[in-house]
């Protein structure tokens, strides 16, 4: 593959850079603030980017994205809660059970489409939310306090809001490097083949659901990462981390960076969160600007912010 | 025995009340192939519009006139200036615009209303109890939110299937282009519908007022359920969203009201108190995991032959 020099990729240089070199700035002015909003983007870049490798290229409109957030969340805040503060043991259990998870609600929902599929994975994920709700042992409503980040012995230190934030995004860029693989290996062809003809492509003789599934499976496991990280940068998780408006939250970031673009979920991330930010520093009432601002997104805007740096490529 | 007919008839009550939210919805659905997120903020407008018109007024039944207009009204606009646009597109679309009204609707009703709970008291003559059986009593503000679901229900099923805008709106359903090529204005007709189906989210919305406060928010959980009601009844079926809406209905709140005592048997009290409001809450999305394994297309698919 060819890399070609265009808006869109210089687009990706552009913030994969700014993003390597945001801790210099924040030393040097001092502006710690921003590290910590960064850490929060480059988390939720990975989640968005994971939910992107199913639903930008594979077709698959999941609603429930947010569960693997909170399990993976909850895998590290149940083991810290118990005494078990090594990451070494902490982040492998968050991913195989996001992984797990994935496996079961995958192959149940599977079975449908389309907009059947949008509303069966919401509905398992309001079921992980009201599970959560009710853990009462580990905070239920409340939520659980973490006390200690993930021990990862003398290798890294995640209390250093430094390391951790290279850490988060190392994760991203091997996230983002993982789907890249996989969109253009055979499997991802298959895949992206089932979202344009799924008939053509059974008739071919590729098993549809397993090649789903599996493509599920990897993004609810990455989701599940990105998960067990949210839970280390705000040392706290609760059930409001996997309520449906985050699974929200994550599609419109998808949509808003470009569906089925590699870095348009990052950058979708990035302007989501700091469009946030900045609305509701504006006012009290920033939903009262992003809600409409969505609509006209949609109304108005086909194909997200990569969709308008593929167009000024042309133009 | 006097707990078990009280549930049931809560069971039912809280059915008749979903189903008003989820046969909107499966209308909107089945007709337009319109995912519409923000049904939930309209049953909740119709709330908040309720106890503003009723405080206004000082009359119950003017005010609820006032607000079941009023949200019809506001379905009507919404569709015209925002969401007709939408019709067509692809579902995610729907999602997400509908998702940001939601957004756009929580935090204009905080603007207008303050963040505070509102409440809509009850005139005295609905809150008496009625002996429906010697010596059971039942409040009389739940049998008339029956009475009028069901006359709804009965009037809603009258509509479609017997007068000329029913066989409109069900010609719409199975292939627009043909009804929209004989002449017919479908652009009206849909908006009707989106009106009609607001309408009912907004009856829904101020008949559950008075039993629970008026708060934002209040039409999320309960629209995840209409989600869950019309894809067991299957999408676009008025018959199958009315019989899961009551299935719903009777599930939750018998599963919350009698799931406690029956897990107490089997296990340890304490286990059995933290587990049971989890799996009661579980309850329904499990029988929705379990219809769609069994029946992808829902148990009553809409008859589009």
């Amino acid at each position: 593959m060819k890399a070609a020099l265009n808006v869109r990729n210089a687009a990706a240089v552009l913030v994969v850079a700014g993003l390597l070199v945001l801790p210099l700035y924040t030393s040097l002015s001092g502006n710690v603030f921003a590290l910590t909003l960064f850490t929060r983007i480059v988390i939720f870049a990975l989640a968005a980017a994971s939910l992107n490798l199913i639903m930008g290229y594979g077709g698959m409109m999941s609603f429930g994205h947010a569960a693997y957030l909170g399990i993976g969340g909850y895998a590290v805040g149940i083991l810290a809660a118990e005494g078990i503060g090594s990451g070494f043991i902490q982040w492998p259990v968050a991913l195989l059970a996001s992984a797990l998870f994935a496996l079961v609600i995958g192959a149940l929902s599977l079975r449908t489409r389309g907009v059947y599929f949008i509303m069966i994975t919401l509905a398992f994920a309001q079921m992980a939310y009201y599970v959560a709700s009710g853990l009462a042992r580990y905070g239920g409503d409340d939520g659980l306090t973490i006390y200690k980040r993930s021990d990862f012995g003398g290798l890294i230190n995640l209390s250093n809001r430094v390391q951790f934030y290279y850490l988060c995004l190392a994760c991203l860029l091997g996230g983002l490097y993982l789907i890249w693989r996989i969109v253009n290996s055979r499997f991802g062809m298959v895949v992206q083949g089932l979202r344009s003809n799924e008939a053509r492509m059974q008739a071919i003789g590729f098993p549809a659901t397993r090649y789903r599934l599996v493509c599920f499976v990897i993004s609810g496991t990455m989701c599940g990462l990105a998960g067990a990280m949210l839970a280390n940068n705000t040392d706290f998780v609760s059930p409001a981390v996997m309520y449906w408006t985050r699974s929200g939250d994550l599609m419109v970031m998808v949509i808003l960076g470009g569906m089925g673009s590699l870095f348009g979920p990052v950058i979708g991330a990035a302007v989501f969160l700091l469009l946030e930010e900045f609305l509701s520093q504006l006012t009290e009432y920033w939903a009262m600007i992003m809600g409409p601002l969505l609509l006209l997104i949609v109304l108005f805007g086909r194909g997200g912010i990569d969709g308008l740096l593929g167009r000024a490529r042309r133009g | 025995m006097l707990l078990v007919i009280e549930q049931f008839l809560n069971g039912l009550q809280f059915g008749l009340l979903l189903f008003l939210l989820a046969a909107g919805l499966t209308l909107v659905f089945g007709i337009m192939d319109f995912v519409n997120l923000a049904h939930g903020s309209l049953y909740m407008m119709g709330a908040y519009f309720a106890a503003s018109f009723v405080a206004w007024t000082g009359n119950f039944i003017l005010g609820v006139v006032l607000a079941l207009g009023a949200t019809l009204l506001l379905g009507i606009i919404l569709e015209f200036v925002a969401l007709r646009h939408l019709y067509g597109r692809d579902h995610l679309d729907h999602v997400l615009a509908t998702f940001g009204l939601i957004l756009f609707f929580n935090d204009a009703v905080r603007l207008i209303w303050g963040p505070a709970g509102l409440a809509l008291p009850l005139p005295p003559w609905l809150t008496v109890p009625i002996a429906i059986l010697p010596g059971i009593y039942y409040p009389a503000y739940r049998l008339a939110i029956i009475a009028v679901a069901l006359a709804v229900a009965l009037m809603l099923y009258l509509v479609v299937m017997r007068t000329r805008l029913g066989m409109l709106i069900r010609a719409g359903a199975s292939n627009r282009e043909m009804i929209g090529a004989l002449g017919i204005n479908i652009k009206l007709l849909y908006t009707l519908v989106f009106g009609l189906g607001a309408a009912l989210a907004g009856l829904a919305g101020l008949m559950q007022a008075p039993i629970l406060t008026v708060q934002i928010g209040m039409g999320e959980n309960i629209l995840i359920l209409a989600f869950v009601i019309i894809v067991i009844g299957g999408i676009g079926s008025i018959r199958g969203a009315f019989l899961a809406a009551i299935f719903v209905g009777m599930i939750d709140t018998l599963g919350r009201a009698f799931l406690p005592d029956l897990l107490r048997q089997i296990l340890s009290s304490a286990a059995a108190s933290t587990a049971a409001p989890a799996l009661s809450s579980m309850l329904i999305y499990l029988v929705m995991a379990i219809v769609l394994v069994a029946r992808p297309e829902g148990l009553f698919p809409a008859n589009r032959s």
